[in-house]
């Protein structure tokens, strides 16, 4: 019965979210205002169904109901209550259950902080997010309904996946989510100023603070996905070039060169179409992800299910909106004019020349990820593509654009001047080159070409990061959230960078076969096998080894290392001994057993590699800092367009409790 | 106005290869096997749970399905439902070939989950599934009384696939009058 509850509020939540499309769209078009007063409502209401449907399917999965498929597939009585919830999106179905209700989340945030646009813009806004809302919730109960029963009910379950029992994948894929949706407020933003015909500073203004939180949630969500991989598969890597993470990362690359060109917008009234064409791209490139994962035409390590029907749906809601968006675009861009120029050296050129690299860095992501599938559908044969082509081809865009950022910050608007920050600027430099050389020509053997111009462009920007803020500092002068998470978040790329350099260069890795009391050597380290013990969990046993890292003859790391079988899906996992330093991590997994007591060791010593995550949450808390700018909070008075009653204004009061009062799933286990 | 419309170019292009793409999608979970319509090989390999030996050329003059799996195999226990529903059925015997497993393990997985087999051949080594052309379990080839190899399928088998790429290649003993 109470399944069924969940289903029905799924159906209702599409209805109020039809409701909500039309008459936010219909209503301005036409005219009728009174219209727009039914948007809020049906915001609240789809958010209030879609929060049943999901309470229900977690409900189902707590009590360990097994006559639902879905929870029969992906839970298990001996699963841990944490790992029962965050099951919800542990495969398909949930997942977009888990889109729908981020999806109400963020719509309900815009209707809630959104009381300074006009309110026909407001409605746009909404109407377009509602038409979002019903392609999801359309596909989720015509291809992938996860309130399926299952008759007779199964006597238990057939487990989550041991790969995603884990704390960072639980929270991975309501991050990446929230990246994702969010980018569809900034679309949102897009298609509505394009029907009204209109966009302004003011609204560049709006859409910043969306966009950069946006952003943020993405970039928080791949560091996780990629820090899961780094130690739960035990591959020893961070980063695989695999379809699935370029398509999250396409995403993030436009993202972020729409929230350098929407600086622009907002402050010189510049680049208004490109910002458009950017703000529908980063969501078209979203779903495009979400197509690829899904449908089954690319195939990768983390593939879903894969299932025709659901690829030709996603790409008919594909053609729907980003063929809607792009058609509006082709209409009416082509009527926004901006007139004022700018100096070669100046930042809005260095913005531009920042949207450029970064678009060239999505081209060859998009390049090689889309190759296999388009040799394939040209019958030219399967095609793979990896590190050996993203590797070299990614950093010629990426490595210049560092290099224009670590000045580019510097330019004032308008007229190329870098000014009294020439100083500053050399002088970093100049250390960043001695460090440089102080590292190169250190302690370390293992440096390549490009080893010396990762360090030395990465500790450059770091450095150029800081100038502007203690500057500041020195003369008394405010530090606003804007300055502030700007240069945080241009702290953590040339953090990034450095670190990205470092551990490509002087890791130490080496895979030995060892027995308890062996060692072998790894580089300057000798990895010695102490012990192994019988090791058993809530839902798996194994073994857990315990192994002894010393560097000249000092212990320096004491690892334990696990192989674990979990019992439902008999599938065997590795779990990596690592021990972070604040330095390097001490990595130690154990491979094969490979009989006679001796294990295959895959020993690793990966200098500053938690520098690179750390970098990524750097800039994802910059973004977030400078997006709580009380300049954003502000009215400004659109100079067109006189505010009239703000479409929140009619919510009831309980809608905002409950936005205050939500906690999200994944944190209450 | 002609600039504007290149994103929308771009695009239809964009939609074009994924349309193909969607229709190969299919095509993927059946990697040509370069077997098909020829004969399949031979093999006589150790049985599971007996003395003796299995020779395949036994199988002459009937249909069979020769299904590669493996304890270690997640995905093989998804089809196991369907295997067993195929054994039900009688349409076909499947005769099992396990790959690379450990024989006690192989028992335990049977008594637990149901025998759907007919007989179960043990390749310990992988030689047989090398001879097959086998990626990775679980895959199910279907071959005729001649010992052609008619269809093969990569990937766990479901009720749906059974009915469109198996039944509809096996000649139809069904009742009159039952459509």
């Amino acid at each position: 019965m109470i399944p069924e509850i969940g289903h029905f509020a799924l159906i209702l939540c599409l209805l109020v979210s039809v409701l909500q499309a039309f008459f936010g769209i219909a209503g301005p078009a036409l005219g009728r205002d009174r219209w727009l007063a039914v948007v809020g409502p049906a915001v609240t209401a789809q958010f209030v169904m879609v929060s049943a449907a999901m309470g229900v399917l977690i409900y189902a999965f707590v009590q360990n109901d097994f006559s639902v498929e879905y929870v029969a597939q992906n839970s298990n009585s001996a699963l841990p209550v944490f790992y029962r919830v965050s099951a919800l999106w542990g495969a398909h179905e949930g997942s977009l259950v888990l889109w729908s209700w981020i999806l109400a989340s963020w719509t309900l945030a815009v209707a809630l902080l959104s009381r300074q646009l006009p309110a026909r813009f407001a409605a746009r806004v909404l109407g377009v997010l509602g038409i979002v809302s019903v392609g999801f919730l359309l596909f989720t109960l015509a291809t992938s309904n996860p309130f399926l029963r299952l008759s007779p009910a199964a006597p238990d379950g057939r487990d989550l996946n041991p790969l995603l029992q884990d704390p960072a994948l639980a929270i991975h894929p309501p991050m990446l989510y929230a990246g994702y949706v969010g980018f569809a407020v900034a679309f949102a933003f897009a298609c509505a100023a394009m029907l009204e015909g209109r966009l302004d500073q003011a609204w560049a203004r709006w859409t910043r603070p969306w966009t950069t939180v946006a952003w943020a949630f993405l970039s928080v969500g791949i560091a996780l996905g990629s820090w899961w991989a780094y130690y739960e598969l035990g591959w020893g890597g961070y980063w695989f070039w695999d379809p699935v993470e370029n398509a999250s990362f396409m995403p993030w690359l436009v993202g972020t060169a729409l929230i350098h060109s929407l600086a622009v917008t907002e402050k010189r009234g510049l680049f208004k179409s490109w910002t458009l064409l950017l703000a529908i791209l980063a969501f078209s490139l979203s779903l495009l992800g979400t197509f690829l994962v899904r449908s089954g035409v690319l195939v990768s390590v983390h593939s879903f299910a894969a299932d025709p029907a659901r690829g030709t749906f996603i790409l008919a809601f594909l053609v729907i909106m980003i063929g809607g968006a792009l058609t509006l675009y082709a209409w009416r861009a082509p009527l926004l004019k901006s007139n004022a120029g700018f100096e070669l050296t100046s930042r809005e050129s260095f913005l531009l020349f920042n949207n450029i690299l970064l678009m060239v860095a999505t081209a060859t992501v998009f390049a090689g990820t889309m190759a296999p599938l388009i040799s394939d559908a040209l019958g030219l044969g399967t095609l793979s593509v990896g590190p050996q082509y993203f590797n070299p081809v990614f950093l010629l865009p990426t490595l210049p654009l560092v290099a224009l950022a670590a000045v580019g910050i510097h330019a004032s608007w308008k007229k190329g001047r870098i000014g009294e920050r020439r100083g500053p600027l050399l002088l970093a430099l100049a250390i960043a080159v001695l460090l440089t050389l102080a590292v190169v020509l250190g302690a370390y053997e293992g440096a390549r070409v490009l080893t010396p111009i990762g360090i030395g462009l990465g500790i450059w920007l770091a450095l150029s990061a800081l100038i502007d803020p203690i500057a500041r500092l020195r003369r008394g002068i405010r530090i606003t959230p804007a300055i502030f998470g700007m240069a945080l978040a241009h702290l953590g790329v040339g953090v990034f960078v450095l670190s990205i350099a470092v551990v490509e260069s002087y890791t130490r890795e080496r895979d030995v076969a060892l027995a308890v009391g062996e060692s072998a050597r790894v580089g300057e380290f000798e990895y010695r096998f102490l012990d192994l013990d019988p090791l058993e969990g809530p839902n798996y046993d194994g073994v857990k080894g315990t192994i002894a890292v010393f560097e000249n003859g000092k212990q320096i790391a004491l690892l334990h290392p696990e192989k674990r079988e979990y019992w439902v899906q008999r599938s065997v996992m590795t779990e990596a001994g690592i021990d972070m330093q604040l330095t390097r991590d001490v990595f130690g997994a154990l491979g094969e057993d490979l009989g006679a007591g001796r294990w295959s060791v895959r020993a690793q010593v990966r200098p500053l590699i938690s520098f690179v995550w750390l970098a990524a949450f750097l800039m994802a808390l910059g973004g977030v800092i400078a997006a709580c700018d009380r300049r954003y909070r502000v009215a400004l008075p659109s100079p067109e367009a006189a505010p009239v009653t703000p479409v929140a204004a009619a919510l009831p009061a309980s809608a905002r409790s409950a936005a205050a009062g939500d906690v999200l799933p994944g944190s209450a286990g | 106005m002609k600039r504007f419309l290149l994103p929308l170019g771009l695009f239809g292009l964009l939609v074009v290869v994924l349309a193909v793409g969607i229709q190969r999608a299919p095509e993927k979970s059946v990697i040509r096997s370069a077997l098909l319509g020829k004969p399949a090989p031979q093999f006589v390999l150790p049985v599971l749970g007996r003395e003796g030996v299995f020779d395949s050329s036994s199988l002459r003059g009937r249909w069979y399905l020769l299904n590669v799996w493996g304890t270690w195999c997640a995905e093989c226990r998804a089809e196991h439902e369907m295997l067993l529903e195929i054994r039900r059925s009688g349409v076909v015997p499947v005769v099992g070939l396990n790959w690379k497993d450990q024989d006690a393990a192989a028992t335990d997985w049977l008594q637990e989950l149901g025998d759907p087999y007919e007989v179960v051949a043990l390749d310990r080594e992988g030689r047989t599934a090398i001879d097959w052309g086998v990626y990775g379990a679980p895959e199910t080839f279907l071959v005729d009384p001649m010992g052609t190899v008619i269809h093969k399928h990569v990937g766990p088998l479901n009720p749906e696939i059974w009915q469109r790429d198996f039944l509809s290649r096996l000649p139809a003993p069904r009742p009159a009058g039952a459509s």
